[in-house]
């Protein structure tokens, strides 16, 4: 039971945040990166069992599209339309799971697989441009005067414990992730996957469990940041540089951890306001140029992200044990 | 034959010619060094920008611009392989390419820091060729035979000097040849400068065809990944028949239908292939 409170009650302070009335830039921010942090975490899923995906983008894309379609064009509310588009988006993450750990497509291939995945959604969506507004995006109508609630239309605050609450699946879902035996089945996969088949783990269930859960992440964030935005747009929720960018926020932060891709989401955004603050709009590309360069830099320095760094730390400290440590399997240790 | 079909088969081989200069260099890479290199298509994009800058803003000649363009994208390939890929050798392969994914992001914000989002033409245009009732661009045509001969060129290289011979042999079998005497680091360094090479020769045959700007490696990037891993990952020969195959689907797809439509028909054509044969299409 211990291990519940400080879980609800870091919760229960961040839902208070709305009330100190901040800024709404400040807020901006903040339910930005919850979001980011959410689409992070869901890769991470499946990142840390070396399933690494170059698609993701498609599923935000899936989950964000399918909610704006339902609503523009059939007025059903994105109460209904945010699950049934991470319905979807799963669904499209099992037909391409499926034959893909079947015929045992890993590695290099895998992470191209889904790269071209990725593309595909972004130019279906360009090319359905009658339907889709194409490269232009698309604009979620107005909710009808009173019917804004109903059209999950809030202010920044509203949106801000959607965000909370998203995010805190997101969580959960990687605690109870932990605490499985799929866990255990899958680190020894991602070892091993002919050893892991011969003392009997379905390898291609275990590795789709796995996805469906990423995938649902994923396409959550996706619906949740294109409505928010109130704006969809097939170039910021679908293709390989919005992949690559959930990518850089999991591995920056540290995707063994499950408060890592958080971390990652919260540097991503800070970076990218401040070099937007400090430069103003005419540096865009500045914000990407420094991604890019400490996306080398951990690679080569900090494979494990942040979080890694802070729990060496932590571990390194005589006496204490590893927060949310115990019952928790070690994912995939990179060597060195 | 209708005229139109046979002029959209006539400019998929074209375009075939075009994919196959990054999809050689990029098994090159590969196959030597066993990395990819996720940024392959930002390096043609700088030697893009490289060309336009002499040529247009410089006023060089567009002939000595190329000459500048080719040894200026090996040196580049050389340092992405000495500042990100060699401290990574020992790395898990996922983490190489996401390493190489970050280099992608330096090179589209250097471009867009230094040259803007603005699309920039080169306005260079050869007249149309006429063959029989078929009209060919010159400047596409220039570009396929150009291509050509750069293949040609590799496979000379590959096949008739002593570090070519080393250079297959190491992507044969990199524990033994080592024990040969072969220092893998030399050869590492030469093939990194030679796939920086064919982006830079692919550079030249684009930036005649398609406007430059930041991220316009990304409309070409993912099909030639997507054709290498056709042919077979590191298969040169292979990824050079794969890139007149997946040229073929887009131009004659984008006949019946949108190009738009062409390149997601393309891209299925692709996840087919790799569960039906995840080797390759073309491996033994």
């Amino acid at each position: 039971m211990s291990g519940l409170v400080l879980p609800v009650a870091v919760l229960a302070a961040l839902a208070c945040v709305p009330l100190l009335s901040p800024p709404d830039y400040f807020m901006h921010l903040l339910v930005t990166g919850l979001l980011t942090a959410l689409a992070g975490t869901g890769w991470a899923l499946m990142g840390r069992y070396r399933l690494v995906s170059f698609g993701h983008g498609a599923f935000l894309g899936i989950g964000a599209y399918v909610m704006g379609l339902l609503w523009n064009y059939y007025g059903i509310s994105p109460w209904l339309g945010v699950p049934i588009g991470v319905a979807a988006a799963v669904g499209a993450g099992l037909l391409l799971g499926y034959p893909c750990f079947q015929l045992r497509v890993v590695g290099h291939y895998f992470a191209l697989v889904t790269l071209a995945a990725g593309e595909i959604v972004r130019i279906l969506i360009v090319a359905l441009r009658d339907v889709t507004g194409g490269s232009l995006g698309m604009t979620p109508h107005q909710a009808p005067p009173g019917g804004a609630f109903a059209a999950m239309q809030f202010d920044k605050a509203g949106f801000w414990w959607v965000a909370l609450a998203a995010w805190a699946l997101g969580l959960l879902a990687w605690r109870v992730l932990d605490r499985s035996m799929t866990s255990k089945a899958l680190a020894a996969i991602a070892e091993d996957e002919d050893a892991a088949a011969s003392i009997g783990i379905r390898v291609t269930r275990e590795k789709l469990k796995l996805t469906m859960l990423s995938v649902a992440l994923a396409a959550l964030a996706g619906a949740l940041t294109g409505q928010y935005r109130m704006y969809l747009n097939p170039e910021s929720l679908a293709g390989l540089g919005i992949s690559l960018q959930i990518v850089f926020v999991a591995i920056a932060g540290g995707m063994y951890s499950p408060i890592g891709p958080t971390i990652g989401a919260l540097i991503t955004i800070g970076l990218e306001e401040s070099l937007r603050v400090a430069f103003g709009t005419q540096f865009t590309g500045a914000a990407a140029f420094v991604y890019g360069i400490l996306l080398v830099l951990f690679m080569i320095f900090l494979p494990r992200g942040i979080a890694g760094l802070l729990e060496r730390r932590a571990a390194a400290r005589p006496g204490r044990r590893l927060a949310g440590a115990e019952g928790t399997v070690p994912a995939v240790q990179p060597p060195g | 034959m209708d005229p139109f079909l046979l002029e959209a088969v006539l400019n998929g081989v074209l375009l075939g010619g075009v994919f196959a200069l990054p999809v050689l260099g990029l098994n090159l890479v590969f196959g030597v060094v066993d990395v990819i290199w996720l940024c392959y298509a930002e390096l043609v994009m700088v030697g893009m920008y490289i060309v336009w800058f002499l040529h247009t803003q410089a006023g060089w000649p567009l002939a000595l611009a190329f000459a500048t363009c080719l040894p200026a994208i090996a040196v580049l390939g050389l340092l992405l392989h000495l500042l990100v890929v060699r401290p990574l050798l020992a790395a898990p392969p996922i983490n190489q390419v996401l390493a190489t994914g970050g280099v992608l992001f330096v090179l589209q914000g250097a471009a867009t820091l230094v040259f803007s989002t603005d699309f920039r033409s080169l306005g260079v245009e050869m007249p149309p060729i006429e063959l029989g009732e078929v009209f060919v661009s010159g400047t596409k045509l220039a570009a396929f035979v150009a291509a050509l001969l750069g293949a040609a060129v590799l496979w000379a290289f590959l096949k008739f000097t002593y570090v070519g011979t080393a250079i297959r042999a190491i992507a044969r079998d990199r524990e033994v040849m080592p024990l040969m005497g072969v220092d893998p680091h030399r050869i590492y360094l030469i093939a990194s400068a030679a796939g920086g090479a064919l982006a830079g020769l692919a550079a030249c045959l684009l930036v005649v065809q398609l406007d430059v700007h930041p991220f316009v490696g990304l409309s070409f990037g993912p099909i030639t990944f997507m054709i290498c891993v056709m042919g077979g990952l590191g298969n040169m020969l292979g990824g050079f028949l794969a890139a007149f195959l997946m040229g073929l689907i887009v131009s004659v797809g984008g006949f019946y239908g949108d190009t738009d439509m062409s390149y997601v028909v393309a891209f299925l054509f692709f996840i087919l292939v790799m569960f039906i044969r995840p080797q390759g299409l073309f491996t033994r």
